[in-house]
Parts: structure tokens; sequence; C-alpha cells
């Protein structure tokens, strides 16, 4: 494509406060969870790393949200896919990889948990854990202390289309529409919880759900990354003006398999996953910026040539870096004795 | 120093730390109006508000969980379950969740959450308002479960588990709230998490154990001394996890026999992993095998009273197991 390819478009992240220079960003921040993404599968398929559990497919709606949070004050409750998402709050692809790679230095766990179990207090990202949606009473938790604590932050969850059948999405759900607690619920449905597809997990709408909590339910194309900017940032407008939570249903589909150890054309077909690949959004971003004029295809080749070597030395660095000492599997049971001591 | 209930011990103990720390508040089912089923949080809402003293919607896991959350952010929820029997909903998040999440995030988050939650049955509570769900929860690293006795304790207790940077587990018992009645100091004191406390010296034989049924104890032993010139040396676990290693084996050797007590069911109870530890450590210094005095291996204790005096330790049950050892 040359510059007389430029379709006039209009632009539609002006109108949502967005520069060029962010929407650009925003992309730049897709595509380097692709690619994070990408290189994790090839560590794992030559045995570098134990596993890889995939986001692709779901970037577009993480990065989008997670620039329409407050960065600097919310706190964010992701789910395992949400490579885009932490990236997008400031973990870096070397603090990740280090995580890959179970080193003791991964700021998510020392080496302790499987990849994709995020959590950074310095970034204000809760600490997960494998059983799902248990972490939705958690973002309530820290809506209820904003609340009570007045403080102008909002919780920011999210979780899949299958997690959301769990008893601890409805429970937390409930508590926080009874509460009007400043929380935002971000279902990304990838139509597959694993294996099954979503006509036999639910029967209806998810943000329906909302209604019967009594807060919004919003529908959202989650490959539109615009779209799920605007719909994020009003729910959190609407949470720092004590409106309460929002039920945030993001249409998209995984693209790759479940995990390393799954084999997605067992129960789907590949015309299928290659249909889907037309609606990626990453892709749809790119286009969108393309026929603004506000990028090209040598800035893209660039780009990529950047974000791989990017990943290359935070890949090298956490392959060099060491693992935990053996023996540390006894640390941080409970608190030591001096912090112990500074509670009391 | 004032005589009062045990119950008053741990609403005095959540009133003044809620008072010392604007941290710390209260949810559950009831708490709020109604001041709980039992009356253990009495007065707090008037005292201190709606928000601190949160009635919530009935549901168990939500209960624990927006404390955990909360609690990650730094506040000091004390959670309640109205009846440690309700508590199962929640267990996934208690011991899933609060239990790894200091560990699990390598030292950068933690939980100083407190679940409170009723156990102990003689109430005429059937099935599902009397069990003793300890055992559920021990063995699980990462949580600290506490039991207390007597009112001294439930609100020495208490005030350091609310004040604990990890989540404890604090079991009260729910025949002692209005039985138990003793002078309690009014002014600020902790009863350390993690040590036990040797009730009674003796030198005949050992019982360890831990809430309600040590006050059957106590009560054999006195009889005992009286009748028998048995003296019983009697130890009470206080804080279930960690258990207090030391004190165990320590009132162990001093006798050279053991029997210890608890309501929860015998096999897999926390007498179970008492045992286990005076065999590892000091089985030469036993004279006899260690025993058990515990509640049948039924799912739990039904409501028709002979049935549920059947069920239940009392002081005679406790005696006749104190004579056995000693004529061993």
């Amino acid at each position: 494509m040359n510059d007389n390819d430029v379709i006039n478009v209009e632009n539609q992240h002006e109108q949502l406060g967005l520069s060029d220079g962010q929407v650009i960003d925003m992309y730049r921040y897709m595509l380097l969870a692709r690619k994070f993404d990408e290189r994790n599968l090839l560590l794992q398929r030559a045995g570098k790393i134990n596993f890889h559990v995939s986001g692709v497919g779901q970037e577009t709606a993480q990065v989008a949200a997670a620039f329409a949070l407050d960065r600097e004050k919310d706190y964010f409750l992701p789910y395992y896919r949400d490579y885009g998402f932490v990236l997008a709050v400031g973990m870096t692809p070397r603090e990740l990889m280090l995580s890959a790679f179970a080193k003791a230095e991964d700021p998510n766990s020392g080496g302790r948990q499987m990849p994709g179990h995020f959590g950074s207090k310095r970034l204000r990202i809760v600490t997960g854990s494998s059983p799902v949606t248990t972490q939705v009473p958690h973002a309530v938790g820290f809506a209820l202390a904003a609340k009570m604590k007045k403080q102008d932050f909002v919780s920011f969850v999210t979780f899949g289309e299958g997690s959301s059948n769990q008893g601890d999405f409805h429970e937390g759900c409930n508590f926080a529409g009874v509460h009007k607690l400043p929380v935002i619920l971000m279902c990304e449905n990838n139509q597959y919880a694993i294996s099954v597809p979503m006509h036999k997990q639910i029967s209806g709408k998810i943000s329906d759900r909302a209604l019967g909590y009594g807060f919004p339910g919003i529908r959202v194309d989650g490959n539109d990354a615009l779209e799920v900017y605007r719909v994020v940032k009003e729910a959190r407008e609407r949470a720092i003006r004590g409106e309460g939570p929002t039920l945030i249903e993001a249409m998209m589909y995984r693209l790759s398999p479940h995990s390393t150890s799954d084999n997605d054309l067992a129960y789907r077909t590949q015309e299928e996953v290659d249909e889907n690949w037309k609606k990626d959004g990453v892709a749809r971003m790119k286009s969108y910026l393309i026929r603004l004029g506000i990028w090209d295809e040598d800035k893209d080749a660039d780009l990529v040539v950047q974000l791989n070597m990017e990943i290359k030395e935070a890949t090298e660095y956490a392959d060099r870096a060491p693992f935990p000492k053996p023996e540390d599997t006894l640390l941080h049971v409970y608190a030591s004795a001096e912090e112990e001591k500074s509670w009391q | 120093m004032a005589v009062m209930e045990y119950i008053d011990a741990i609403r005095l103990a959540m009133k003044e730390e809620m008072e010392r720390d604007e941290n710390v508040f209260i949810l559950g089912e009831d708490v709020g109006v109604k001041g709980g089923v039992f009356t253990t949080t009495k007065g707090l809402m008037d005292q201190f508000g709606e928000e601190r003293v949160m009635d919530t919607p009935l549901a168990e896991s939500a209960i624990a969980g927006v404390a955990i959350g909360a609690a990650m952010y730094g506040m000091k929820p004390i959670a309640e379950m109205q009846y440690s029997d309700f508590m199962l909903p929640a267990t996934n998040q208690i011991i899933s969740e609060a239990a790894k999440i200091r560990y699990r995030s390598n030292n950068d988050w933690n939980c100083p959450i407190v679940v409170r939650a009723p156990i102990g049955g003689g109430i005429f509570g059937g099935l599902y308002h009397s069990q003793c769900p300890e055992s559920i929860f021990f063995g699980t690293p990462g949580l600290k479960i506490v039991a207390p006795y007597s009112a001294y304790d439930a609100k020495g207790l208490l005030k350091a588990a609310i004040r604990d940077p990890d989540p404890v587990l604090f079991f009260e018992n729910k025949k002692c709230y209005k039985l138990i009645k003793e002078d309690v100091p009014l002014d600020d004191y902790i009863v350390p998490l993690g040590v036990a406390n040797v009730l009674r010296e003796g030198d005949d034989i050992t019982v360890i154990g831990y809430s309600m049924p040590l006050h059957f104890c106590m009560q054999a032993a006195e009889e005992l001394e009286k009748e028998m010139g048995i003296t019983a040396h009697v130890l009470d676990l206080r804080t279930l996890q960690p258990l207090d290693r030391n004190a165990i084996l320590e009132s162990v050797r001093k006798t050279g026999k053991v029997l210890i007590v608890h309501e929860d069911n015998k096999t897999g109870g926390i007498g179970a992993e008492v045992s286990a530890i005076i065999s590892e450590e000091c089985l030469y210094d036993l004279d006899a095998p260690i025993m058990r005095l515990c509640s049948p291996d039924v799912p739990a204790m039904p409501i028709s009273p002979p049935m549920e005096k059947f069920y239940m330790l009392t002081k005679d049950k406790v005696k006749e197991a104190m004579i056995h050892l000693a004529n061993y």
C-alpha cells in the first residue's frame, strides 16, 4: 500500500478523546501481545518452556480496555489469557518471559505459578489462581475498599464466558449491585470453554445477566478496539460517579487452541477458525490506522522488527536468568517474624 | 476486669479493634441491624455504622471473597459465617485463595482476613447447626486456625487474629457463648497465636484438647484429684494451626500418658496429627498408648435429644477415659 491508497475514512478515535499517538500505541500493545504469544508457542514446542495458554484473538479488547482505565490508580484482576491487558498496564515482555521460564526474578510469582497467572502489587495487578472466577469477588472487595476509603479508583476484572457460570461470578455481581460498587466486569466471550462451545455453556446472553443484578450489561464487538474503549471508559465514568458496576460482554473468538496441551481441531473445524481470522481485531486496527493515513506498511514492518527484537531480548534474558533456589519452596507460607511483629 | 460471657469477650475484642483501627470492619449475614443471630455483633452497628458492620447478601463465597479482595487492598475484614456448617461454599475462597495469596505471589500480596465461625453442638442444632469443621481446613498451610475455650482467650486471640498479616480462621464455640462467664480484662491485651496454654499442672496423665470439651476435662480433673488422687496435666492447644509442637511434647513428657479430646470426628481430626507428632518425637517417653476421645465417625450430630446426648462429649465420658488412661 502506498499513500495513494489511503481511503478517506472517518476518524473515530478523536471524538473518544484519543490522539493519533494513543491509538498507534494501542495497536503497538496488541501486536506486542500477539508476537509474545506466538513466541511462547514456539518456545513450548521447542521444549524451552513447559506450557503456554494463549490469548490470540483477544488482544484487541484487552488492550482497548486497559487504555480506558486509569493505569495509575485502578486495580486490575485479569484472567489467564490477558497478556495484552497486563502488557498495556505496564508489565514488560521480560517480566512475562521470566514467568514463562519459571525463573526466580518473575515478579508475578517468583516462578511458582503457571504462566498466565498474573500479579504485581507495583502495577496493581492482583494475584490470581487457576480455579476460575474466584477473582470476581476479590474485585468487588477492592471496589468496596474504594467506597469505604472514599478513593477514586475502580477495579476491573475479566473472565471467560465459561467461567461466568461459576457461583462466584453471580455472588460477586449481586454483592456489587447491592452496594453500587465501582467495579467493571468484562467477560471475554471467546466462544469456547476449552472444548465446550458457547451454546453448551449458556442459553442466553451474558450481558443480560446484569439486569438481574440491577446494573447495566453491554455487549460489544471485542474486535472493535474503539468500541471496547468507549464502553469501558463510560463504565469507568459511571463507577467513579458512584453509579455502580457495569458488566461488559466483549464478543471475540479464541483463534488458537486452549493451551499447548490442546488439539482444538478435535472439537472445531479449520474452516470455522479461518472464518474468524478474517475478523481479527489486530488486523482491523492496523487497517483503520492505515486507511486514516497515520500508519503504513513500512512503519508496520519496522514495528514488527522492533517488537520481535524486544521479545528476543526478553527470551534470552529469561532463559539465562537463574531458577529459584530449590529450598525457597519453603518461603512465604506466612509472614516473616519481623512482618508479623510490625502488624501487632 | 469485668465478669463477662465468652460471647461478650468476642464482641469486646471486635469493638476495641474497630476503635483502634479504622480499617477493621465486619461483614456477614445478619451482623448489622440484628447484631448477629447469637448477638455477637450486637450494638456494633450503632457505634460504627452500617458500612463497617455490614449486612451482606446471603452468599458465603462472596462474604469470604469480597473480604479477601478488601484485605488485599489493605483493609482488615472480619468475615462472619453464621454457622461453621454454612462456610463450605466459601471453602474454595479460603483454601484456594486466602491461604495461597502470599505464597503464590512470592510475598508480594498478603491477605489479612479473619473468618469467624461458630462451631460445636449441644444446642439441638441437628446436623447442620452443630458441626466442627476444623479438620476440613486443618492441614492447609497458609491458614492459621484458632479455637478458644475461655472468654479471656477468646478476646485476646481474636485481637491477635485481627492484627495478624495472614488469614486466620477463628472457630468460636457456640455452646461456650453463654455458658462461660469469667473475669476478662477491659484493657488492651492479646493472646499470641501459635502458643498453647497449660490449664492445669498434674503428674499422672496429660490431657490435650481445645474449645468446649476442655471444660469437661477440667471438671473431670478436679473430681479425679479429690476422689482418686489422680492429677491431670491439661494442655489447651488454643491455636490449631500452627500447632505448638514444643508445648505438646513437653506436656506429654511430663506424665508419659496422653489423652487427646475434641468434638470433631475422630478420623482425620486434629487429634490424629497431635498423636502423630507425639509418636514421631517422643514415643519412648510414653507409658501407655496414645488415647483419643472424640465424636463418633458419623456425618454429623442428630437433633433428637438422646442421640445428641450420645454424640456429645460430657464430663463423665471424659472422666471415664481419664481413669482408663491413669489405670493403664
